[in-house]
Formats: structure tokens, sequence, C-alpha cells
């Protein structure tokens, strides 16, 4: 009788488990479908893409349509892909623009970046240390130039910037400077339309650093004889780091290929590597060239990408608690 | 490390007028825009002394700890270290530690480095600032854990650690706010005796501020019980639960029962206090008030007998009827209800082991209670 009891019993909670089971199952090919939708989404706008643009920048220019051969088919597909050669990468080493392009990008987006940073930590402190009531409306200012067109916004910046413009007759009215500055077409105009542009993007992840910071760590430094400043720089300070780091990637990564920016407020000499692309796609209508290097200029941003996401896996692992 | 109970036999620096208070609170009022979290209050804390602040939360307790800490500056009043006014003194020059609630440990830094944090702000040299880590995480038995960061260690231990940061400066006065309040139980328990061997040890000032009445009683050599950032009374715990100075006191600090009357009759052998049911209690402590006065007598509940019987000499008795009955082992509750309505609540100590109580739910019972059992409150 015991014994019948005990095999109803276990025969109950096999058929229990197998339930969960197959509701265990189910959630999985679930969880699944979630992780796959991005996934696919990348496979197909990013991934395939790329494949195509690295598949032209093996391959030569062409007076055709499209400006470039081989072009795969299915009857001439093994002959393809021996007609590909790395010759375009080969040229960006044998002509100095391109590196010149490479490196006077990089140093703009650096310099740009620390500008930022310098710019946004300030901002981001102070929303993180007001008031709880106004810190949404903060939020919501600093998002609000998002709501006009970046282009515009952009444009806005020659009638600030230009000789005749609202800078300078501001500054000549006031009797600051007798002389018009001259800004626009320089790599300063660059700088101030790089920070201007970016800065929510430095903005929001330092802010967010700051504001889950315990404020009772300043008063315990500050108890332990630490000065205000000492304070900052040994508490605050590497409590953001996290957002920092997240901050200057957000500037800097989109900063190196930045197009815009360049083109209506830098001048003629300004070397950008976006501006290159542009030329080499639109004006000399070389488009493997062109593929080449997007293709570089993707591999150079793959360091500090990869860079962002140890610090980002470090600091998930520091706020385990 | 000797151990020691909650009563130092020969501390008593409050009782002698020759000694100079060293934290002195002289008419303190602090305003936070229309709230006045602390009220004309005025205070006097000796050297050595393990001092608590009680009082429920918002009662300006913790105000008090972050004015001595420096975070806060007094609207009004002046608090003065040792003979200085400590107006203006930023807190990182105040010769006081605070040890917070939540610790505040820095959690990008190891349990090491957090010890060694107010030292090297001092400038003391390396090799000295190593030695008194190290003395620290000895004291705190967390030697093994000094590479760790905080969110490797448990509460206990965290507690731990911040306990050994803020004492590693030798601070003059150590301000403890809810140090225990994150810990369970048993832990919290241990860690009290810990903190009392410490303060002992170390020969600190410990202001602490708690919610917790029986931490308080067990840790401190007097307690302020503070109401609507006001002092209402500052005593030893064995002065306040005895002989509580008003009636917010008396039930604020442990169970108490509570008899409103008019005092009768006052002389040389008691008081009387007549009930409004004519009942009369008659008690030996005094009060300052003329007859007639409107007074409640308060007496604890462990200080009542409960029995079947009606007691022999009659005095100090009521009848009633035992409404609840609670074992707890170490001793049993009887909430006895008497014949006007009002419940008393009594306990007795199970000394023996109690095998058929003589008392169960709905028995007559008399409750008595000694003519010294209880005190006489005016406020």
């Amino acid at each position: 009788m015991a014994e019948t009891t005990a095999n109803t019993a276990s025969v109950g909670s096999v058929q229990s488990e197998t339930s969960g089971m197959g509701r265990s199952i189910l959630g999985a090919i679930t969880n699944r479908l979630v992780i796959i939708v991005p996934y696919l989404w990348l496979l197909f706008f990013f991934l395939v893409p790329f494949a195509i643009v690295f598949k032209i920048s093996l391959s030569q220019t062409a007076i055709s349509m499209p400006p470039y051969t081989p072009v795969f088919g299915f009857d001439n597909f093994l002959e393809s892909v021996r007609d590909l050669s790395f010759d375009n990468y080969v040229w960006l080493t044998e002509d100095a623009l391109y590196f010149r392009a490479y490196v006077s990008s990089l140093f703009i987006a650096a310099v740009s970046t620390l500008l930022t940073l310098l710019v946004g930590y300030p901002i981001a402190y102070g929303m993180a240390r007001a008031p709880t009531a106004i810190r949404p409306t903060l939020l919501m200012l600093v998002i609000l130039p998002f709501w006009t067109s970046f282009l515009i916004r952009v444009y806005a910046w020659i009638g600030i910037l230009k000789p005749e413009g609202l800078l300078n007759q501001v500054l000549l009215a006031t009797g600051i400077i007798d002389q018009p500055l001259i800004i626009l077409n320089t790599n300063i105009a660059i700088f101030i339309g790089i920070v201007y542009s970016y800065l929510p993007f430095m903005v929001l992840p330092l802010y967010s650093a700051l504001e889950k910071m315990d404020y009772s760590l300043i008063e315990a430094a500050q108890d332990l004889g630490c000065r205000p400043i000492a304070a900052f720089w040994k508490i605050t300070f590497p409590l953001s780091l996290s957002g920092v780091v997240a901050g200057c990637l957000l500037v800097f990564i989109p900063a190196v290929g930045e197009f815009v920016i360049p083109d209506l407020l830098g001048g003629s000499q300004t070397l950008m590597i976006g501006k290159t692309l542009w030329s080499e796609f639109f004006n000399n209508r070389d488009w493997p060239v062109a593929s080449a290097v997007a293709v570089i200029l993707l591999l150079i941003l793959v360091v500090p990408i990869m860079f962002f996401q140890s610090a980002q896996a470090r600091a998930q692992e520091q706020g385990r608690t | 490390m000797q151990s020691l109970g909650s009563i130092r036999r020969d501390f008593a620096p409050w009782a002698d007028p020759e000694v100079r208070p060293y934290i002195v609170f002289e008419n303190v009022t602090k305003r936070f825009g229309d709230f006045t979290a602390v009220n004309n209050l005025s205070l006097s804390i000796y050297e050595r002394e393990f001092f608590a602040l009680l009082g429920a939360s918002g009662c300006g307790k913790s105000t008090l700890l972050r004015m001595l800490a420096g975070f806060d500056d007094p609207t009004a009043g002046r608090i003065l270290l040792d003979g200085q006014d400590l107006r203006g003194i930023p807190p990182y020059r105040r010769p006081v530690n605070m040890m917070f609630q939540s610790y505040a440990l820095f959690p990008h830094m190891t349990v090491e480095q957090n010890v060694a944090f107010g030292l090297k702000q001092e400038g003391m040299a390396k090799p000295e600032i190593a030695q008194r880590v190290a003395e620290m995480l000895k004291l705190v038995k967390l030697t093994q854990f000094a590479k760790r960061k905080p969110h490797q260690l448990s509460g206990g231990q965290r507690q731990r650690v911040a306990l050994a940061r803020s004492v590693a400066k030798r601070p003059k006065v150590l301000l403890l706010d809810e140090p225990l309040g994150a810990l369970d139980k048993k832990l919290r328990e241990e860690t009290q005796f810990e903190l009392m061997d410490l303060q002992q040890n170390l020969g600190l000032t410990f202001v602490i501020v708690t919610h917790d009445q029986e931490e308080a009683m067990t840790m401190a050599d007097r307690i302020a019980i503070l109401e609507k950032g006001e002092v209402m009374q500052v005593a030893t715990p064995a002065e306040i639960y005895e002989a509580p100075g008003s009636r917010y006191v008396a039930s604020f600090v442990g169970n108490i029962n509570m008899f409103e009357g008019t005092l009768a009759r006052h002389d040389g052998n008691g008081t009387e206090i007549r009930l409004a049911d004519g009942m009369v209690i008659r008690s030996e402590s005094g009060a300052n008030v003329p007859a007639g006065t409107q007074v409640a007598f308060a007496i604890r509940p462990e200080k009542i007998a409960v029995s079947s019987r009606p007691p022999a000499d009659g005095l100090n008795a009521a009848e009633g009827e035992i409404y609840d009955i609670a074992y707890l082992g170490d001793m049993t509750v009887y909430n006895v209800r008497l014949a006007n309505g009002q419940m008393v609540k009594t306990t007795s100590l199970n000394a023996s082991r109690v095998v058929q109580d003589p008392l169960t739910w709905h028995d007559r019972a008399w409750i008595s209670f000694r003519p010294d059992a209880g005190v006489i409150l005016t406020r």
C-alpha cells in the first residue's frame, strides 16, 4: 500500500517535471527568439553591407554601372574571386594623403572629446547634485537640441562664427576685440561644432554615473581629513570613471568619421577622413578606394570599441554587490 | 581583551561639578526651511563617555551628530569641543571622526586602502600607516581580508571596516550613526560588546545615535532621550528605566503601566494617588507638586505581582481578570483587565521550571505591588 502511494507520488512528480520541462523548453525558445531578432538585424543591416563594402574594396574601378569590376554573378563566380586584389589597400599606403587624413581625424576627434569632457563634466556634476525635483527638467534640457535637425543646428553655427556673425558682432560691440576673429573654416570651428553636437552623449553617461554615487562617500572623505577638491579627485572622479569612458567613446567614435561638421564649419585645408571618403565616392567616383578607406576606418575604431566593452564589463563587475 | 559589564561603577564625571564637559551643545537650534530639527537644545558630554542619543526617527538626533561632525552648522547657539567653538571649522579639520550608517566605504579601494585613507590625508609616513592599518585590522579581526574590496565582504565585515577606518586616526571623539542598524540581531548583540571594549581600550569619547533602546541601554554610560528636537531627559540607563522624568520617557523606554489620577496626600510617610474610580495607590516616591495636581503613577510590568488570591496586607492591590497570557520561556506575560476596564501588563520571571501555570484565561486574579515599585510623573 505504502509502495503504491510512493509510486503514485513519483509518477505525479514526473508528470509535473515533464510539464515543467516543456514550459522551460518553450521559455528557452522564446528567449532565443528574442535574442535572435537583434542579431538578425545586425546580420542584414551591418554584416552583409560590410561584406559588400569589403568586396568592393577588393575590386577595381571601372567606367560602368556599377563603377567597379568584377561584378559577381552565378556563372563567373570563381573567375571573379580570382580578380579580387588588395591593390586599393596598397594604394592607401602609397599616397600620404590618406595617412594624414586618418591621423588628423584621430587628432581632431581626440581634442574634441577632451573638450567635450571638460565642458560636460561640470554640467553632469551640477545635474547630479541638483535637487531631485528639477533633475528631470535638466535632463530634458540636455536632450532638447535633438528635437531640431542636426544639419540645421550645425548650419546655425556658421551664422554665429562667421567674421560678420553674431559672436564677432557682440565682441566688437562690447569692445573686447577691434578686429573680427577668424573662427569659421578653421579647426577651432570644428572643435566647437563637435563639442556642441556631441555634448549630450557625454553628459548623459556621466550624469548616470554621478547620480548613483552615494554622497555620504564625499562626507566620509572630508570627515577623514580630505579637502573638498582632493575628495573630488580621490573619490568622485574614480567612481565616475565608467561614465567618463562611456562618454568619451560615444563622442570619439562618431567624431573620427564625422563628415557634416568639418564640411560645413572646417576649412578647405582641413583634412578629415569623412571628407576624404566623400570625395572618393562622389568626386572621383572611385568606389573601390573609398570602400578601402571605410574598411580601414572601421578597423581603427574597433580598438576603442573593444576597450569600451572591457571597461563596461569591469564596471559591471564592480557594481556587483 | 577584558570583558566589561554595561555599567562602569567608578565612572560618573557628570555628577562631579569640578569636571569640565568635553562637548557642549549650548542653546543649539537647527532649522531646515520651515522645519525645526533641533530646538534650543543644551547638552553636555564628558571625556571618555559612551553617550547615546536615543529617539524616534525625525527627532533631530542625526542632525546633532552631523553638526558635531561639521556637515551642518547650527542656525543658532554654539557647539564647543574641549572648550573650542566649532563654528566655521570644516569637517576635514575637526578632531572627530564619524562612522556612517551606510558605512560609506570607498568601493574602489581595498579594505586596507579604506582604513589608510584618513592617515594618508594626515600626511603620516608610509611605514607608520602600514603599521597602524595592520593594528586596526587586527583589532576588528579582518587581517586576512586586507586586500578585498568592500563588495566582497559580508555586512558584518563591512561594518567592522567602517569602524576600523573611523578609529584609525585616533579621533578625540567618535561619532556613530546607527552603527549596528544593518546587522542581524545576533551579530548586533555581539558587536555591541565589541564596541564597548573598543571604547574602553582606546579611551575615546563615543557619541552614538540610535533608535534602538536596547542598544542604547546596553552600551551607553548616559542616554539623552530626544523628541521633536528637544532633550526630554539625560540620565544613566538605570535612571531612565527606573526613574523616568516624564510620561513620554516612561512609555518610550520599555513597557510601562500608567495610572492617571490626582495627588491626594503628600507627607513624610509617602504619597497617595487617587484614581478616577476611587482606587488609592500608595507610593514611597515623592513629587514636588501640591496636592490636587493631576499626576500619573507609572510602574514597570515586572514590578507587579499576579496571584489568584488577594495579598495579605491589601496594600496597592486590585482585582481583575486574566485577559491574555504569553509564555516566553524565560518569563510569562499576563495582561490583566481591572474592573474599571484598564489593562495592566505584568511579567513574571519563570525562576523554576513551570509545570502547570496556576492562572489561565478568564481567571479572577489580583495584582499588587510594593509602595516603592513605581514612580509619580508630573509631566
